[in-house]
């Protein structure tokens, strides 16, 4: 090694170690919303540093093919930042089947140029990156695909399910290991990414729609912990550092969200998901419940000191986020006190409600964690729940039968009237029956979210002149 | 090529690190949850470098290949993601002062 080639070796190892502490910075940021800006600015710069610095690696001869690499992912990356809110669950999906997709070819070149002669622990690294990183592409590709509702939202069960995935894993497994033992055996390595492929299809196969916040947490945990792996592979401290970040990052988001669906870690780590579904639509009964016109529903929220609003991935659906805005500007101005209760599974990942209601203007400090209003309720005059089902449904806190029994819920039916904007009296999505909408505080305002809200819009400011 | 006792090295990163990834994550606003994973895959992306130096170093046309298909993919993935994140935060916007007449 030539002095000047150390010299720049230490130069990237500098620009390195800024963007890693620029990364954690950036993280650190986003703990409000007030400096989550700064964040993106730290994230952005530490990236330009760690790009900038590998360019000058001794080793770069082909910067055409490279330049034509990079101007090539630019053009595809544009279009995925600018998709539509609504869409940002399946925009999320595919990139994180993108960033595996990079790990694992990675890891696929490393594998051919580095054996025979590798060492037994860099061949385990290797391993846990490309299956990891598969089943991480074909896993999110298939999330993406059921959230664009291209493959169907319905989970697909079938008997000894588990079996077979778990045996499709061993096999993958045993392969790893043997190449860890005869890493000359290099015609095994294809059969493992292809069965590392063919299992995060079958992963995802029985998830439902209600289960894609869990699920996009854990794909991009994978996506993180295989990057790290890499780290381990290309002796990459940003790598390893960056890999830790987004894996835990990933691994905290599945623990929260599987908290917030009562299913155990370990049940949400095996991706046993889409067990609820199966048991429903049993022992149904009509029963009297109430409803109101809009005219009815105006008058009462009118009336009301505190409101709560409560909405779910039905108000996105029903696109009706800006008439909501609508309603909260018009209660607030005659002194109502307008709330939005966040359930951490509404929508179809971490913190999309937030996102939805962001962009139709209101107000973040008015979007309020189920933990912090929940004891509000009792004394909320009107709970308006908008879109959501299952989230309110009291038989999770009483019915020990109930499918969803134990999942923290938030506390509707306490408040003093309950209005919810339904389509009709049919189960949600998890086919469950819900008892709220018999419940004598409860009145069902039957229609389209958007236009129901639009009409109550009008009535108020009708009666205000 | 990594010598065992950067393995240890590496260990002791990857380890740290994720300590530190819990402590700052666990702070993060549950309002920003999807911006996070929307900024954490962009930096996830950093995943490029291992790629260029493929592309770059030209050591042979399958790696080569291999790594040009990657480093699109995580170019894909740092443009983007850092878009759509800024985008979403900006519409995050408190309260006006004057909320009431």
């Amino acid at each position: 090694m030539t002095p000047e080639f150390a010299g720049n070796q230490i130069i990237i190892e500098v620009l390195y170690l800024i963007a890693s502490v620029l990364f954690i910075l950036s993280l650190k940021w986003m703990s409000s919303p007030t400096s989550a800006r700064h964040g993106i600015w730290a994230g952005e710069a530490g990236m330009l540093l760690a790009i900038c610095g590998t360019l000058l690696h001794h080793g770069i001869v082909d910067y055409r093919l490279l330049a034509i690499a990079l101007v090539l992912g630019t053009i595809i990356g544009i279009p995925l930042g600018r998709v539509a809110m609504t869409a940002v669950p399946q925009r999320t999906a595919l990139s994180h089947a993108f960033g595996a997709l990079c790990v694992t070819l990675v890891g696929s070149a490393e594998f051919y140029l580095q054996t025979p002669h590798i060492s037994p622990f860099l061949m385990s690294v290797l391993s846990v990156e490309v299956i990891l990183g598969g089943l991480t592409i074909t896993g999110s590709l298939m999330a993406a695909g059921k959230l664009q509702e291209i493959l169907p939202q319905r989970p697909m069960t079938y008997k000894g399910q588990n079996v077979v995935n778990f045996l499709l894993l061993a096999v993958a497994l045993v392969i790893a290991v043997y190449l860890v033992l005869h890493p000359d055996a290099r015609n095994l390595f294809p059969f493992m990414i292809l069965i590392a492929l063919a299992f995060g299809v079958l992963l995802i196969i029985p998830i439902g729609g209600a289960d894609m916040p869990t699920v996009i947490s854990l794909l991009n945990g994978y996506a993180g912990l295989s990057a790290a792996a890499m780290g381990f592979v290309l002796d990459s401290k940003l790598l390893i550092i960056a890999g830790a970040l987004d894996g835990s990052s990933g691994l905290i988001l599945s623990i929260i969200m599987s908290k917030a669906m009562n299913r155990s870690f370990s049940n949400v780590l095996f991706g046993a998901f889409g067990q609820v579904q199966t048991s429903a639509a049993a022992g149904k009964e009509e029963r009297p419940v109430r409803s109101a016109t809009a005219e009815e529903a105006a008058a009462i929220l009118a009336a009301a000191n505190k409101v709560v609003v409560v909405p779910g991935y039905g108000m996105a659906v029903a696109q009706a986020q800006h008439k909501v805005r609508e309603l909260f500007d018009s209660l607030s101005k005659r002194g109502v006190d307008v709330r939005f209760a966040i359930h951490p599974v509404a929508g179809r990942m971490p913190g999309h409600m937030n996102v939805l209601l962001a962009e139709a203007d209101i107000p973040y400090d008015r979007l309020i964690e189920m933990d912090e209003i929940n004891g509000d309720f009792a004394q909320t005059d009107v709970a308006l729940v908008i879109g959501a089902n299952d989230v309110t449904n009291p038989a999770a806190r009483s019915d020990t039968t109930s499918p969803i029994y134990g999942m923290p819920i938030l506390d509707v039916d306490k408040a003093h009237t309950v209005m919810v904007i339904k389509r009709s009296m049919s189960p949600g999505f998890a086919g469950i029956d819900n008892p709220l909408y018999y419940l004598d505080n409860n009145l069902m305002l039957f229609g389209d979210a958007k236009a129901f809200v639009g009409s109550i819009v009008r009535e108020l400011g009708g009666g205000h002149g | 090529m990594a010598s065992s006792s950067n393995l240890i090295d590496a260990l002791f990163i990857f380890v740290l690190a994720g300590f530190i990834g819990f402590e700052v994550i666990r702070r993060v606003s549950p309002l920003l949850h999807t911006p996070l994973m929307s900024l954490t895959n962009a930096l996830d992306a950093i995943a490029v470098v291992g790629a260029i130096i493929l592309v770059g170093e030209h050591r042979s046309t399958l790696a080569a290949t291999l790594g040009f298909i990657a480093v699109v993919a995580a170019t894909s993935n740092i443009v983007g993601g850092f878009l759509i994140t800024d985008r979403m935060l900006r519409m995050f916007k408190a309260s006006r002062p004057a909320g009431k007449p």
